[in-house]
Order: C-alpha cells, then sequence, then structure tokens
C-alpha cells in the first residue's frame, strides 16, 4: 500500500492545520485545542498499527517504499524495514501520552505547546520513515526546533540555559554529519539509503564517515563523555518533553547507528567497535554511580538512560545477531519504561512542583496506586525478568559477551548498579514515615493518570512476557544487515 | 553583430535608462507630489526589464565584447529587479509613514538596478568598473537618504569614503591587469595569462579581488558595513544587503572564472582565507552585539564567507552553489529588515535584541515569521538557509575543500547562538507592552518571506536549483 507511510508522517500536521484555524478564528479554547491534538495522534497511532499490519516481517527489505523525483540528485523516498518499523510505532504510542501528560499541567500557550508537539512527531515518524539521506538529515535536524521552544518555553527554571545547551550541542554534532552527507553523495553519486548500503567506501574513507556520523550520533544517544546535555535538558523539559526526549529522540541515535553506521560503513565500524566497547562501559559504570549521587528524580532517570544507551551502543557495536536485536528491544523498551518514569516523577511534580527527593517520603501512605506503578517501573528500569527491560538487557548483554567478554563482564555490574540507585530512590520516595506536612494533603493518581500508566504497564508487560513479538518483526531485517557486515569485515559471523 | 542586435542585448538596462531619464523630469516639473505616481511607474520599469530579462533577451555579446547576455546575467537581473521592486514598495511606504516623500528614492533604486544589472553583464574591466561605480554610487546617496539625521549622514559618508578606498583598490588592481595582459577584456586577459603566467598580473588579480572583497563586505574587508548598517534607514538596508550583494557575487564569480580559469589555484589560496576569515568573524563578533542591524551586518559577513566557500571549488557546481545561496540569502534578509522596518513599540524601533522581549505575546505571526527566518539563517533544515549551505559546502566538499567547509560549518554553529538569543527573547522573554500598528507593505514582506522560507521553499527549489544551475554553465569553468 503505497503512500501509507507519507500518510502516516503527515497525519499530525492536519491536527497542526486544525488548531491553527482555532486560533485564527478565535472559536474554541484550549481544552478543544487539546482534544483536537489527542485526537490527532490517536488517528497517527491507528495509522502506524496499519503500518506495521501491512509489514512483512519475512522480508528483509524495505517495505512500503514511495519514491517520487525531487530537484538535484534529491529524491523523495520512504520505507521501512523490521528495523524502522516499531519505532514508528513507538513514536505514535507514546505521542497520545505525551498529550495527556501535559494536560492539566501546561497552562501557558497551550495551542503553540501542542503544535510543536504535533510537529515533533511528525519529524520523528520522518527520520524512521526516511530512505533518502538528505530527506533523513532534514527530519533530523529539523526537530532542533520545536524542541528548543518546549524545552525555552515551557521548562523549568533554568531551561534557557538547558535549551541552548541541548541546541548547540546537538547542531554541532550535526554539522560534522551534514560534511558526511555531502561527501557521501559526492563520492557515491546518490544519495538514496539503499543504493548506499549497497555501495562500498574506500576504507580509509570510511574512517573519516564513520568518526562524522558517530560525532553526531553520540550526542545524539547520547554517550559518555558527550552526555552531559541530556541531565540538563530533562531537569527543565516539561514532563511530556521528557517523555518524547528520552522515549523517542535518544533512539534515533542508535537508529542512525544501525542504519548508517554498521551497514555503510562496516570496516569503520569494527575498527572503532573497541571505542564503542570502552566508551559504553564506562557509560554504565560511571553514570550509574553518578545517578546514585543525584538529589533531583528527574536527573537521576536522565543518567540511568545514558546507563541504558550504553547497552545499546554496546550492542550495536556487537555486530552479531543477537546483539543487535538486543540493542533494538532495548531501545524500544527503554522507550516504553523511560517514558513511564518520566511521567511518574511527573505526577507529583504537577502536585508538588517539587523534585526534590529529600522532600518526599512514605508517598505509600496516601497513593497506594502511584506506588504500585511506580514500583513496576522501578523493577523493569532494574531489568527484572517479566518486563520489557530484563530482555533487552539479557539480548544485548549476550551479544556483547560474544564480541568481548571483558566489556560484557564491566556491563553486566551494571545491572547490579541499577538497582543500587533505582531502589533507594524507591524507598526515599515512597517508603517510610510521612514526615513532610505538605505531603498531607497529596491525592492519588486520578482517572486521567490511570489512563495514561495502563498501557504503558500493558506494554511493558507484554514486551517483557512476549518478547517474539518484536524479535519475529526484526529478525530478518537484522539477520541481513549482520550478515552483509559480517561478509564485508571477513568475519565468520560468531 | 550590429547596432540593432546590440541593442536588443541590453534592452533591460535601456528601458531603465529610459524611465529614470523621464521619471526624474517629471518629477522636476510636477515637484514632490508626483512622488507617489513616479514610484508606481519606476516599478513598472523593472517588471518591464525584468520581462524582457526572461524572455527577450538573446545570448550574445554586446559593444566588442564589454557587455554579455548570457542565461547568468538574465537569471541575475530577473531578481535583481524583483528584489529593487521590493525595496521599493518597501521604500516608498517608510517615506510615506515619514512624511517626506521625495521622487530621488525611486530613482536612485533604478539607477543602482541598472548598474548592478552591468554588474552582472560584465565582460570587460572596464564595464566591470561602470557597473559597480554606477550602484555604489546610487546606495551611497540612499543611506544617507535622511540629511538631517545625523547617524545616517554618517553611514553615508563612511559608506562612501570607504566604498571610494575599495573602488580605488579596484581601479588598480584592474591597471595592473591591464598593463600586463595588455587587454581589458576578460576573454582576451585569460589566454594573455594562459600564454604568459606571470606574477604581475596576479598582483593585479589580488587588488581585484580586494576591491570586490570589499564591495560584498567580506571580511577582512568589512570595516564598514556594522557601521552602516546601523545608522542607514532600515529599508535602505533591505536594498543594499540583498541584490547589491547578488550583483558583486555574481561578477566576482564572472572575473575570476572568465579572466583568470587557469590561475584557479592562486585565487583560490586567497579566496580561502577571505572566507575562513569571513566565517569567523562574522560568528564571532555577532556574539556581542546588542543591536539587531549590526548583528544582522556581522551575519551577512559570514554569509558572504559561506559564498566564497562555495567559489573556491573553482567550477560550475561552485557558481551553481554562489547562485543558489544568494538567492535564498536575499528573501531571509528581506524579511529580517523589513521586519525590523515594520515593528516599533511606543513609537521607538525595535532594533536592539532586548527590544524583541515578548514578542510572540505582543504579536505571535510576526514572532513565528521571524523564528522561521532566524532558524533559517542558522542552516535548520528545510528552511532556505540550510539549502544554500547545502549547496556551498557541497561544492566545496566535491572540490576536495575538506578544511574549509568544516570550519565554516563549525562557524555556523557557533553563529546559531546569536540567532537563538533572537528566537530566546521573543518567546521566553516577558513583553513589557503592545507594539505598535504595522504598516502593511513591510508586514506582508516579512509574512511574504516566512512563508517563502516555509513551506514554499521545497516548491521554489525544483525552479531554482535547474535554473541555477543552467546559469552556472555560462561562467565558463566545467
Amino acid at each position: 500500500m503505497t503512500g501509507l507511510l507519507s500518510l502516516t508522517t503527515y497525519s499530525p500536521l492536519i491536527g497542526v492545520a486544525l488548531i491553527l484555524l482555532l486560533k485564527i478564528t478565535g472559536k474554541g479554547n484550549d481544552t478543544a485545542a487539546k482534544w483536537i491534538a489527542f485526537g490527532t495522534t490517536i488517528v497517527t497511532l491507528a495509522l502506524s498499527i496499519g503500518v506495521v499490519a501491512n509489514f512483512h516481517a519475512a522480508d528483509p527489505g524495505f517495505q512500503m517504499v514511495e519514491t517520487h523525483r525531487w530537484f538535484g540528485l534529491l529524491n523523495y523516498r520512504m520505507g521501512v524495514d523490521g528495523i524502522s518499523v516499531l519505532f514508528v510505532l513507538l513514536t505514535a504510542f507514546l505521542l497520545p501520552l505525551c498529550i495527556m501528560g501535559g494536560w492539566s499541567a501546561i497552562k501557558d500557550r497551550v495551542s503553540e505547546y501542542l503544535i510543536a508537539f504535533l510537529v515533533l512527531e511528525a519529524l520523528v515518524i520522518g527520520v524512521f520513515c526516511a530512505l533518502d539521506l538528505v530527506l533523513f538529515y532534514l527530519f533530523f535536524e529539523a526537530q532542533l526546533i520545536p524542541m528548543f521552544l518546549i524545552i525555552g518555553i515551557w521548562g523549568g527554571k533554568n531551561r534557557v540555559y538547558a535549551a541552548f545547551k541541548f541546541f548547540l550541542y546537538t547542531l554541532l554534532g550535526s554539522v560534522l554529519m551534514l560534511a558526511a552527507v555531502l561527501a557521501m553523495i559526492g563520492i557515491s553519486g546518490t544519495a538514496s539509503i539503499p543504493e548506499l548500503m549497497a555501495y562500498r567506501f574506500a576504507p580509509g574513507v570510511q574512517t573519516w564517515l564513520w568518526l562524522a556520523f558517530f560525532a553526531s550520533f553520540a550526542v545524539k544517544m547520547p554517550m559518555w563523555p558527550v552526555h552531559t546535555w541530556l541531565p540538563d535538558a530533562h531537569v527543565e523539559a516539561p514532563t511530556a518533553g521528557s517523555v518524547i526526549l528520552a522515549g523517542i529522540l535518544l533512539k534515533m541515535g542508535g537508529y542512525g547507528f544501525l542504519r548508517f553506521s554498521l551497514p555503510m560503513f562496516p570496516n569503520a565500524s569494527e575498527m572503532f567497535a573497541p571505542l564503542v566497547f570502552g566508551l559504553s562501559a564506562v557509560a554504565v559504570v560511571y553514570t550509574s554511580l553518578v545517578a546514585f549521587r543525584q538529589t533531583d528524580i528527574k536527573k537521576l532517570i536522565a543518567y540511568s538512560s545514558v546507563a541504558h544507551m550504553g547497552l545499546v551502543t554496546m550492542g550495536i557495536f556487537s555486530g552479531n545477531a543477537i546483539g543487535v536485536q538486543g540493542a533494538i528491544f532495548q531501545m524500544l523498551s527503554h522507550g516504553v519504561i523511560s517514558g513511564a518514569l518520566f511521567l511518574i516523577v511527573g505526577v507529583v511534580y504537577d502536585r508538588m512542583h517539587t523534585r526534590e527527593i529529600a522532600f518526599y517520603g512514605g508517598l505509600v501512605n496516601r497513593m497506594p496506586w502511584y506506588a504500585a506503578v511506580f514500583m513496576l517501573f522501578t523493577m523493569a528500569n532494574v531489568g527484572l525478568p517479566g518486563t520489557s527491560g530484563f530482555v533487552g538487557e539479557i539480548l544485548s548483554l549476550t551479544g556483547t559477551y560474544r564480541a568481548s567478554t571483558w566489556t560484557a563482564l564491566i556491563a553486566t555490574s551494571g545491572v547490579i548498579l541499577s538497582a543500587v540507585y533505582a531502589l533507594p530512590l524507591y524507598r526515599r520516595v515512597v517508603f517510610g514515615e510521612m514526615t513532610n506536612p505538605k505531603l498531607m494533603t497529596i491525592t492519588d493518581l486520578d482517572n486521567r493518570e490511570i489512563a495514561i500508566f495502563a498501557p504503558l504497564i500493558i506494554g511493558t508487560l507484554i514486551l517483557g512476557l512476549q518478547p517474539n513479538l518484536v524479535l519475529d518483526a526484526t529478525a530478518a531485517s537484522t539477520d541481513h544487515l549482520v550478515a552483509a557486515y559480517q561478509a564485508a569485515i571477513g568475519g565468520a559471523g560468531r | 553583430m550590429s547596432m540593432i542586435d546590440a541593442l536588443q542585448l541590453v534592452m533591460p538596462e535601456t528601458i531603465l535608462s529610459a524611465a529614470v531619464l523621464i521619471l526624474m523630469i517629471l518629477g522636476a516639473f510636477a515637484g514632490q507630489k508626483s512622488s507617489g505616481l513616479i514610484s508606481l511607474l519606476s516599478g513598472i520599469a523593472l517588471a518591464g526589464a525584468a520581462l524582457f530579462a526572461a524572455i527577450g533577451v538573446p545570448v550574445g555579446t554586446a559593444f566588442n565584447g564589454a557587455f554579455i547576455s548570457d542565461a547568468a546575467a538574465s537569471y541575475s537581473k530577473i531578481v535583481i529587479y524583483a528584489m529593487s521592486i521590493i525595496s521599493l514598495i518597501l521604500g516608498n511606504g517608510w517615506l510615506k509613514r515619514l512624511g517626506q516623500r521625495q521622487f530621488e528614492y525611486p530613482l536612485l533604486i533604478l539607477l543602482a538596478a541598472i548598474g548592478m544589472g552591468m554588474m552582472v553583464s560584465a565582460g570587460d574591466l572596464i564595464s566591470l568598473y561602470i557597473g559597480v561605480e554606477l550602484q555604489s554610487l546610487a546606495l551611497y546617496v540612499m543611506a544617507a537618504f535622511r540629511r538631517d539625521d545625523p547617524k545616517a549622514s554618517e553611514a553615508g559618508l563612511k559608506y562612501f569614503v570607504l566604498g571610494a578606498l575599495s573602488s580605488g583598490l579596484l581601479l588598480y588592481g584592474a591597471s595592473l591587469i591591464y598593463g600586463f595582459a595588455g587587454s581589458t577584456h576578460f576573454d582576451a586577459i585569460a589566454a594573455a595569462v594562459a600564454a604568459h603566467p606571470g606574477v604581475g598580473v596576479l598582483f593585479g588579480l589580488v587588488f581585484l579581488i580586494c576591491g570586490l572583497a570589499f564591495k560584498v563586505s567580506a571580511a577582512p574587508f568589512h570595516m564598514w558595513t556594522p557601521d552602516v548598517y546601523e545608522g542607514a534607514p532600515t529599508p535602505v538596508v533591505a536594498f543594499f544587503t540583498g541584490a547589491p550583494k547578488l550583483a558583486a557575487m555574481v561578477l566576482f564569480t564572472r572575473a575570476l572564472y572568465a579572466s583568470f580559469p587557469d590561475s584557479a589555484d592562486q585565487w583560490r589560496q586567497v579566496l580561502i582565507v577571505i572566507a575562513v576569515i569571513s566565517v569567523l568573524v562574522g560568528a564571532f563578533a555577532g556574539l556581542v552585539q546588542s543591536n539587531i542591524k549590526r548583528l544582522l551586518a556581522y551575519s551577512s559577513i559570514a554569509n558572504m564567507g559561506y559564498v566564497l566557500i562555495g567559489l573556491c571549488a573553482g567550477n560550475a557546481e561552485g557558481a551553481q552553489a554562489v547562485i543558489i545561496f544568494m538567492t535564498l540569502y536575499m528573501f531571509d534578509v528581506t524579511g529580517f529588515f523589513a521586519a525590523l522596518t515594520a515593528l516599533s513599540r511606543g513609537g521607538k524601533p525595535m532594533d536592539t535584541i532586548a527590544s524583541m522581549a515578548g514578542l510572540s505575546k505582543s504579536n505571535p505571526m510576526m514572532a513565528v515569521a521571524l523564528t522561521l527566518l532566524a532558524f533559517s539563517a542558522m542552516g535548520i533544515p528545510p528552511l532556505p538557509g540550510f539549502w544554500g549551505k547545502f549547496y556551498v559546502f557541497k561544492a566545496a566538499i566535491d572540490a576536495g575543500q575538506w578544511a574549509v567547509a568544516i570550519a565554516g560549518l563549525v562557524s555556523s554553529v557557533i553563529a546559531a547562538f546569536y540567532y537563538l538569543r533572537l528566537v530566546k527573547v521573543m518567546w521566553l522573554d516577558e513583553t513589557p507592552g503592545p507594539i505598535d500598528p504595522m504598516p502593511m507593505d513591510a508586514r506582508l514582506i516579512t509574512l511574504g518571506s516566512a512563508i517563502f522560507a516555509f513551506p514554499l521553499v521545497m516548491i521554489a527549489l525544483t525552479w531554482i536549483e535547474p535554473f541555477a544551475g543552467y546559469a552556472s554553465k555560462a561562467f565558463g569553468l566545467p
């Protein structure tokens, strides 16, 4: 079915148009705009489910491809394969929750806020569907605009600093990638991603191109030591901004590695794999320790995201099917879990307007439902079997073990360390006596919040108990990718 | 070639020159009350000239090769005349509000347009100089158009003195080239250099490049730019930051490509130095500006650096990049300066960054437009600024100029900071109060360029790209 991908990508823009119409005519109010935005994201979700339903898991190539001539060397080319199709679903799945998450917290410039989110959704889906290098860059880079505004306008106290840091950090990585993009088009004479995957760049050229792409994706992931923008951005962003940042935007880095670095620069990927392993291992251990010392709940979760992304980069550059599948699974699972955790912080932040761990304590006494949900996602974050976190961690660690035993050994300690920071956080916030008098009137989850968490709980449990739903969809494309990679580097494919 | 054929080639210039002479007499007799009519007729003359450039002018050379009519010249003329019409509308409204309508203003724009037309058609050092001077003299007067305003007079004077200096450099270079090559004609110079390459003619070439770098305000010849931008009336700056720079860049390209194709390795070195200094000066000096017009001056210095990076490629792809970049850049800056013309608060123009505070609350539409233009200037896709940089850096990288391209790209990140500051005050700061009602013309021009920035540019490029590619073939280099 051609045109479905474009329809899915641009469907959020219909909501943008409707909200603008509402604003210009002056009819309707913020509530109407919220319902329009919510309805639009549901439509997009339905369309993306349609995309997944149309997807043939056995076919490793690109499907639902659309090609239109644009100008110069450029084509408008969209398509999905097993690696990207589930990210489209993840994006469409999280967006309605984002809109609902900011339902009552955002009171200022509501329609602009919703427009920013809808535009962001369109751009993110575009990133995962683009099959033209320049088109990919377009979607990838244009996200800076709505995200800058989301952090900058609706963020916390120090939002200007965080927004600038986010923007400039990411832009610096991206312009280096742009240089590589231009060079790739110049050398190969095509901007089409499938053709570039088949193109063999000389190993010397690969090194430079790999480094330039790495600069962009490592910042986006983010990998240690270029992760410092992330805690700032998370702390200052509004709840829904954090959800989309941790849940989806970070995944574009991993997706980029899978789509470009591994298939297009296999020799360089092999050469730099030890570097990636080293940085990832440091990320897992170091950021876990840093997370342990945080006093701000959101910052703690942000550092935990960096640690979990370390497992993803390891899995990707392990270069074997288990590791790559584990990385994809870990990204999807982290999208759900970290999204849920930021929403959990948002619940108490909306009520108390502080994220200091020391402020809270004993919440279980007044918020039993909240405590239960928090418990589940804390466990999922730690990687408890039965939740999606476990599957992603075990797979990517197994894959890494085959490629580099030492890295896997060090990284496995990260699983313990994640319990070290996550469980005390839970204990200090939820358990104990309620000593702070301000907390005496705090209320439990309301219906809207239960409606937000229900799909997330179902999502993480389904992924945890039935991982094959995901793994079957990604298997064919992953095997194809890994086989091509191993053939290019002359490995036997351990 | 007979005289009749030659006249056909210079038809756009002839139309404009005749219009200037007739309208001047009309103005002298009818006085200031005719200025509205004169503006209208000037606009019609420009539109007619643009139409001729588009369909009525054959390809060829006239006056012994001094005047070239080709795809590059025609393309540039259409854009230049169109931009002149926009400036005419902007300036006319501005003078009307000022209560001192003067019929000289449209005539000066016409004269500058003739000069620019000559520049892009120059095939000879003498016609090059005539074009540059005709354009510059008209602009000096326009910069000082508000005689009663000391700042504007200062700007005009500064512009004139430094512009005269650069004209001197240009002439000195031209005379050296003539002395060593024995001809002022581009093709003859190329032949002479190919036959007897020597250091003397290169010496002249460097002076020529310096003179032209002055005209496009590339560092280190940029000193006049911030002061003139700040002092001159905003609608005038809107005019001379766009079209004249396109004309100068096309002239730059033609002079280098047509007369020194064999010395590409030599002039490339000079251009690389100028380009890298420009992007760095533009990026770093812009960081500390508080006045938006000064900021845009540094931004234009940086942008000229990007264009020169494209020119460094020294091939048709580079020329195409130059044309695309300049075309898109003009829309951007015209929108910016039209917005500055339109916006005022409490009777005071909002020309400092701080004065833009809370614009998103006072006037969301203008804030969105300015935000789009600012992100475009940063080079964020899919806005025009990105496409300009895309082509320029692609040309540089394809020609093997890696280091220069990376320097340009990294400096564009530094420059992003000051555009971000503008976005920040508009969206994040509290508004001090409502803004004054805006004049319709300036407002529409701003919104028009914002709509061009997004989403129109993505369709427009399907036209601009092939036309620019076709035009770039005219310069001779492969």
